[in-house]
């Protein structure tokens, strides 16, 4: 009994109580089988306004121009890519619980990869928003982003360019991390056709299913493939935000130009991705009712995670100003001295209070497990992480090496409405996720209880 | 299709068809089953059961070369594309550099390769399992519906000879399956 009281201590379970196979499967299904709660149906009213504000302020960019952002020179990138760079980190929390973890034999990410992915397709869909958006004339923009021939001007792209780059790693990442999710979904959508009592769920899931049977034969090539693209989404979301990070690095601009840039940029894209996972999970997990699948073990886990990266991003700090004094360029170390302590301190201070010191409260284990602390904390590293973005992107542009060319960047009211209406957009997206789709995996979780089963006291 | 009818032979059979309670007693089914002979077996379970593609005697799956091969021509693909726009299409000298180099090709090679590789993998694995398929004999089971939940069920198949239906239901019954139907092609 005291053995199994300290493994208990040391190995938190994973899934609480004994549900069973079926229980599983009655409780995840369940909730999109039965009503919605009350919350969310006010959810959706607010978030779903929101997202009418994004469209009203981007059908208004369209037809006016880019000018009615604060958008300036020489700011020419601002909050558009600030919040393009920011949507875009928080989705590689998604792949590195899917694909790192299940790679590393993490099995606490099995209750939470689905959700954690269906984030990445929210997130990646806002982002990708932004910079179609900032061409200014998102119409003509397939000529300029991918390479079709373009009948008027015979052009081609400029490959030598990470903007290009950064086409291809953003539109790659969106397109397998969509296929990633929707091959872990096939055997779920399988269990809610057969569970469907009405003739147009049958169909609609029979349909997607594919007509999947979990046949001994599918299982094997299935779990083959699910290996193989958690294999080749391990590179390809540290490639991502190392992309994103060469649209600044591979430019002149001083406090752009650095070698850190890559790993400091993946390295704070998990971290504010994590910040957003625990947002939402600790939300729906109330909500739902999801506690059994849910456990603390899995919500600390999550914020080790997080105070790990704050402080990798927090080094991160530190090491671009050592470099910018060690390097004995006068313009980087003014850019340096300028963002701490020049017309953005407020920003940057803020950027540092959220992301380095408060998560430094994550070493409290009574922080870690106390739910409206870890909460508090997953928004306000949301918070740091923005200003993140928009202190590397505008101390840099405004005020580079020539000082009668300095500027000074403010948002306007459209720049406000269009970034409140993107967080519209995600969660309108993630809240119909959580409506019309099993948001745990739930051939994941009973094979985890199989093998819990099969080997006892074995509980890595 | 009456089960009076199938098990009289008066139609193609696909198999027998019996269910079991967990993963455990499903393997050790599949391992007498062997045991008597029969070598076409397929199981329906919720979720993949660890240790049954030896049971089975299943091969490993080829898959893996499918998704080398596909990443393989997303690199071709690629390199293909850069040096042709770059060199052919639209011939631009920036910089005074060469109009092709490997290095600045990278980035997205790499990109397009993972993507072909993702592409290879999803409809490799669709491919090998014949998917989509919306329909399948094993339908018919009057509790199918528990293979995709909790229950797990072995299918003994009739083969280009047939199958002696009764025998093999009868089979199943001796290792411990509940619920044998006897299901039509």
């Amino acid at each position: 009994m005291a053995d199994l009281a300290i493994s208990q201590e040391l190995n938190p379970a994973l899934v609480l109580g004994e549900p069973g196979y079926a229980g599983v499967t009655r409780k995840v299904a369940g909730i999109v089988e039965g009503r919605m709660p009350r919350a969310w149906y006010v959810a959706i009213a607010c978030t779903g306004t929101l997202t009418l504000v994004l469209v009203a302020m981007l059908t208004y960019l369209a037809f006016t121009g880019i000018g009615v952002w604060g958008n300036n020179s020489p700011v020419g990138w601002a909050w558009d890519i600030t919040n393009f760079v920011f949507w875009i980190g928080i989705g590689h929390a998604g792949t590195l619980i899917s694909a790192i973890l299940f790679l590393f034999r993490q099995r606490w990410r099995t209750s939470i990869n689905r959700f954690a992915e269906a984030m990445t397709l929210c997130a990646v869909a806002c982002a990708a928003l932004f910079p179609l958006f900032h061409t200014g004339r998102p119409w003509r923009a397939v000529y300029w982003l991918f390479p079709v021939p373009n009948p008027a001007l015979n052009i081609w792209q400029n490959f030598r360019s990470p903007l290009i780059w950064d086409v291809f790693a953003v539109g790659t990442y969106g397109t397998v991390s969509a296929l990633f999710w929707y091959t872990g979904l096939v055997p779920d959508l399988a269990t809610l056709r057969d569970r469907a009592k009405t003739r147009g769920r049958k169909v609609v899931f029979g349909l997607l299913s594919l007509g999947w049977r979990g046949s001994a034969r599918h299982w094997k090539h299935y779990e083959l493939a699910y290996l193989l693209l958690a294999g080749i989404s391990t590179p390809l979301v540290l490639s991502v935000h190392t992309i994103v990070s060469f649209d600044f690095a591979v430019s002149v601009v001083p406090g752009w130009h650095t070698t850190i840039f890559p790993p400091y940029f993946v390295a704070g894209a998990i971290f504010s991705g994590f910040a957003m996972v625990v947002t939402l999970m600790v939300i729906a997990r109330q909500v739902f009712d999801l506690k059994q699948f849910v456990t603390m073990k899995h919500l600390e886990n999550m914020c080790k995670v997080m105070m790990a990266t704050s402080m990798i991003v927090g080094f991160a700090y530190v090491t671009e100003f050592f470099v910018a004094w060690y390097s004995g360029n006068r313009y980087e170390r003014f850019v340096f001295l300028n963002r701490a302590f020049g017309p953005y301190w407020w920003a940057y201070w803020t950027m540092v209070s959220c992301n380095v010191f408060m998560p430094q409260l994550f070493w409290l284990k009574r922080v870690r497990t106390s739910i409206p602390a870890m909460f508090a904390m997953s928004v306000l590293i949301n918070v740091g992480m923005w200003f993140e973005r928009f202190v590397i992107i505008v101390t840099s542009l405004s005020r580079d090496f020539l000082p009668s060319s300095w500027g000074y960047f403010r948002p306007t009211a459209v720049d406000i409405l269009t970034l409140a209406g993107s967080f519209g957009l995600f969660l309108t997206l993630f809240l119909l996720f959580v409506r019309f789709l099993p948001m745990i995996s739930m051939a994941e979780v009973k094979g985890m209880l199989a093998a819990d089963a099969a080997h006892p006291g074995e509980r890595p | 299709m009456s089960q009076a009818a199938v098990a009289a032979q008066k139609v193609a059979v696909y198999g027998a068809v019996a269910e079991f309670a967990s993963p455990e007693s499903l393997l050790a089914a599949i391992r007498g089953a062997r045991e008597r002979g029969y070598s076409r077996l397929d199981a329906f379970t919720p979720f993949p059961v660890h240790g049954i593609d030896e049971a089975l005697g299943a091969s490993r799956s080829p898959l893996g070369w499918i998704v080398l091969a596909a990443a393989l021509v997303g690199v071709a693909a690629a390199l293909l594309m850069i040096w042709w726009t770059g060199v052919v299409g639209y011939p631009l000298v920036v910089a005074g550099k060469p109009l092709f180099a490997f290095e600045f090709a990278i980035p997205i090679t790499f990109e397009v390769a993972v993507l072909f590789a993702a592409f290879g993998a999803v409809i490799g694995m669709l491919l090998f399992n014949g998917l989509p398929r919306l329909y399948h004999p094993v339908f018919q089971h009057s509790r199918f519906e528990r293979a995709t939940d909790d229950r797990f069920l072995l299918v003994i198949e009739a083969d280009s000879g047939g199958l002696d239906a009764a025998g093999a239901a009868g089979v199943l019954r001796a290792l411990g399956g509940d619920h044998v139907e006897v299901i039509a092609e």
